[in-house]
């Protein structure tokens, strides 16, 4: 009996589901808290310098989206905080010294987005225009310090640099090298395209189903222009990184590598399988390019791939179906982002306008939701072909989880929590976006500025006709 | 083996973020627990809309120090924090559930339109102000009576469940509404508001003078169950216990002559708090678990120590600014909130103040906030029942 209850004390499944689900739904947000401030701000910079009614009013919706979005992250992210201790005690008390720093240089840029997030989204009434479009600048700028901060912690899980152990001990720490170790300028690049990707295309699926619907003035077109526009430069720049990332990981972390591409045995003329499920050795379902693998590793057939034989079966992360299938639908998410982005792209250089066939509109409305997809997938990858290593080569999940019980009851309260903040997440802002339409039909069309910061809406209402009598949708100029 | 001066320096780093986030996040908090109080949505509106235009631009970035408090003690001394997370799991994760269900409240009530939507959120969100510091407050409670062990197997009950630590709870629940209300006093003030100046003067004094008697049998529980805490406060802290109950009286002093100078007031009150909380700090030295783990056996590296010094020099050279502005601007009003529960405002002026409100209303406070305090007893009852492990600890 004893030794039973020992084994269900350390038995890292629970807590390792809490762990992925409050990571999957916490990185989602966090996109947002990286990239959405940008987003917000180039329609804030259109509406400012041209005068832009639409665009200002678009910025404002927007940072008013954020203002919830940010408040569920910050929430979302104090859990992961919680959680490094709460589930992973075994690391944190042998490995907190190393993997701190990145985390205490976040805790900083956390601070600075936070601080500027209180300034940006309340002082849109009262400050002047170009004070407050600079008071959105140090949110975008630690938003991507702060998510490289955090990156290059999970970075060095995988690359463990800059420390010495000596009984079990960690004896010395060298911060620099913990925080720039060999996976941090690749995860970290991966993750802030990544973020930029979700979060435009998101925002541009929002407003591409508003003009499939015939909703197509100024302020849906710049509402789809806008985010898909900063979007549709990151992917192909994630395509690109990409492929350099996976050749890195085949050097860095073979095992994981090999799971991604079911390289069963060290060999040359690799094939690359595209799909497949794997069972008792053998792929399924899945088309295989012979020698592909290989091209792609060394850029040569003959280059020698390391397979998952290369370690103990004990050593080999589990479930390399999930592991594969996650990153070929990345790869393949990733691809028709990009064909996307480059088909507006071709549309606009040749015609100076936004394409507006549903073959276009209706993926473009998609297109967050596999932003999402891929990056979910993406995390798969990294995550799960890591085990069984929470530090690899280094330190056991098994041995880093807690002794503490009652991780069960936590799993299943986080699960139900987070269901209720998805719903809140989701349905807030299209609450919002009802009330808005309900609000002010009429207003999305309007030559004038409601909103916006009052000295931009001096400058247009003397140059362009009286502004509109305020809408009633419950913003501070209502009251 | 005394404890090097890095790791001094660190472990008092430490403190004064501890201090920072109980007095920032601590009034939040506080608010929370005054707009749980404040009544029906007749009665409560006012006071509730003042507290919402305080804390809104706020809560945020002062939530953040309890990001860092986790972050410095994982950094700088790992040992304590990972025996802390395993020991104190459940009270732990009740915190934690306060903190998601507040901001679950916080996003949703400013977008909620009708009223029953509004008082269901609000009460999330007020109900969580008062888990949150509780749960924090008997961990706080566990580790100053040293019932933390050092390589802990599992939950350990008894920890945050003695009185001591149950006490420190209550207490830092009371702290918390007390140094919301009397921040709340010079807010009201400057918007013009003579009723509601006096409505958080009254609520002030009130939780200020709760406040003091918790500390009193807080303490005289330490000297029998902390006895090492005991003496240091009583020792080599005296003089900061002593600086915190005379800048408590001060406040009361203040309010009971009306003297409402918005930063004087304020200083006062927060003196009060950090020095208690460097109290306690001073108090425990050399340990961080008196007395089972000495600072010097808990903490990390000298590197990672420097690191952190590098990193509090940084944020006082980013944060600080930046939060100066933050507050700058709240306090010249730059900042609105936007979307203040108009629904909530326009439904208490379109209704009849009916006493029928099924959320608040119905009770007096002081039933009711008996009535929570029973509730969250049986409660810590029923999980060490469920919690508690199958066989005899080794």
């Amino acid at each position: 009996m004893g030794t039973v209850v020992h084994v269900l004390a350390v038995n890292p499944v629970p807590a390792r589901s809490q762990m992925g689900s409050s990571l999957g739904f916490h990185i989602i947000l966090a996109c947002f808290g990286i990239a959405f401030a940008a987003v917000t701000m180039a329609a804030e910079w259109i509406g400012i310098r041209r005068g832009d009614a639409a665009a200002l009013l678009l910025a404002r919706r927007w940072s008013k989206v954020m203002a919830v979005l940010v408040a569920v992250g910050a929430v979302s992210g104090t859990v992961l905080s919680y959680e490094m201790g709460l589930l992973w005690p075994g690391m944190m008390g042998r490995f907190g010294a190393a993997i701190g720093f990145p985390f205490s240089m976040e805790g900083i840029f956390f601070f600075l987005e936070a601080i500027f997030v209180g300034v940006y989204l309340y002082g849109w009434e009262r400050l002047p225009p170009w004070a407050h479009w600079w008071s959105g600048m140090p949110i975008v700028v630690a938003g991507v310090l702060g998510a490289m901060s955090v990156i290059a912690a999970n970075s060095w899980m995988n690359s463990p640099a800059g420390y010495t152990l000596s009984h079990g001990k960690i004896t010395s720490v060298d911060p620099v090298s913990v925080f720039f170790n060999a996976s941090t300028p690749y995860e970290t690049t991966h993750m802030v395209l990544a973020a930029y990707m979700v979060t435009g295309f998101l925002v541009a699926g929002v407003y591409a189903v508003g003009l499939l619907r015939g909703r197509r003035d100024r302020y849906h077109r710049l509402g789809f222009a806008v985010p898909f526009t900063i979007a549709g430069i990151a992917a192909p720049l994630q395509v690109l990184m990409g492929d350099v990332i996976a050749r890195f990981i085949a050097h860095n972390q073979p095992v994981k590598f090999a799971a991604m591409e079911y390289v069963t045995r060290t060999s040359r003329d690799v094939p690359e399988w595209l799909g497949g499920i794997f069972i008792n050795g053998h792929v399924y379902f899945g088309a295989s390019i012979p020698a592909f693998d290989s091209i792609l590793v060394g850029f040569s057939p003959h280059t020698r791939v390391i397979g998952w034989d290369s370690v103990p079966p004990a050593q080999r992360p589990p479930l390399v179906t999930l592991i594969h299938l996650s990153f070929d639908l990345m790869v393949g998410i990733g691809f028709v982002l990009l064909a996307l982005a480059a088909w507006q792209g071709w549309w606009w250089w040749f015609h100076r306008r936004l394409l507006m066939t549903p073959w276009f509109l209706v993926p473009c409305a998609l297109s967050g939701v596999a932003a999402v997809a891929a990056m979910e997938a993406g995390w798969i990858v990294t995550e799960v072909g890591r085990q069984p290593w929470i530090v690899y080569r280094v330190l056991l999940v098994s041995n880093a989880v807690t002794p503490a019980s009652g991780v069960p009851v936590t799993l299943g309260v986080i699960l139900v929590l987070y269901a209720i903040l998805t719903v809140v997440s989701i349905g807030v802002p299209m609450f919002m976006s009802r009330r808005w339409r309900q609000g002010a039909p009429a207003e999305e069309e309007a030559e004038q500025v409601p909103y916006g910061p009052a000295q931009a809406r001096a400058e247009v209402s003397a140059a362009g006709p009286p502004a509109v009598p305020r809408s009633p949708d419950g913003g501070p100029e209502a009251r | 083996m005394s404890p090097s001066p890095d790791t001094i320096a660190v472990a008092a780093i430490l403190i004064m973020v501890v201090a920072a986030y109980a007095l920032f996040g601590g009034a939040d908090f506080g608010g929370g627990i005054w707009d749980l109080l404040a009544g029906g949505p007749v009665r409560g509106e006012a006071a509730r809309e003042l507290i919402d235009e305080a804390i809104t631009p706020v809560w945020e970035a002062n939530h953040v120090w309890l990001v860092f408090i986790l972050v410095l003690l994982w950094t700088a001394f790992p040992p304590a924090f990972a025996a802390i997370m395993t020991a104190l799991f459940v009270p732990l994760s009740l915190s934690l559930l306060g903190i998601v269900l507040r901001g679950v409240g916080f996003a949703f009530r400013h977008t909620a339109e009708r009223l029953r939507m509004q008082q269901l959120t609000g009460a999330l969100f007020a109900a969580a102000s008062l888990i949150t510091p509780f749960f924090m407050g008997t961990v706080v409670g566990a580790v100053a009576t040293g019932q933390v062990p050092v390589h802990p197997r599992g939950n350990v009950l008894s920890a945050w469940t003695s009185p001591t630590s149950i006490l420190t709870g209550f207490l830092f629940v009371a702290a918390c509404a007390y140094v919301s209300a009397v921040f709340l006093v010079p807010e009201a003030r400057q918007r013009g508001h003579e009723n509601l100046t006096r409505y958080f003067s009254l609520r002030a004094t009130a939780a200020g003078v709760i406040t003091g008697a918790l500390a009193g049998g807080t303490f005289a529980e330490l000297s029998a169950s902390a006895p090492h805490v005991f003496a240091g406060l009583t020792g080599i802290a005296l003089p900061l216990v002593a600086i915190s109950i005379a800048a408590g009286i001060a406040v009361l002093v203040m309010l009971w002559l009306h003297w409402h100078h918005a930063v004087w007031l304020r200083a006062t009150a927060a003196l009060a708090v950090v020095t208690v909380v460097g109290g306690w700090g001073l108090a425990q030295y050399p340990y961080l678990f008196p007395t089972s783990m000495s600072l010097a056996a808990g903490s990390a590296p000298k590197a990672s120590l420097v690191g952190e010094f590098v990193v509090a020099g940084l944020a006082l050279l980013l944060v600080a600014p930046g939060f100066a502005l933050l507050y700058f601007l709240q306090q010249q009003r730059m900042l609105t909130a936007a979307d203040t529960d108009a629904g909530l405002r326009l439904a208490a002026h379109l209704e009849p103040p009916t006493p029928a409100q099924p959320t608040a209303g119905l009770a007096p406070a002081g039933i009711r906030v008996t009535t929570a305090l029973v509730l969250a007893l049986l409660t810590i009852r029923a999980i060490r029942d469920v919690f508690s492990p199958s066989r005899p600890r080794p």
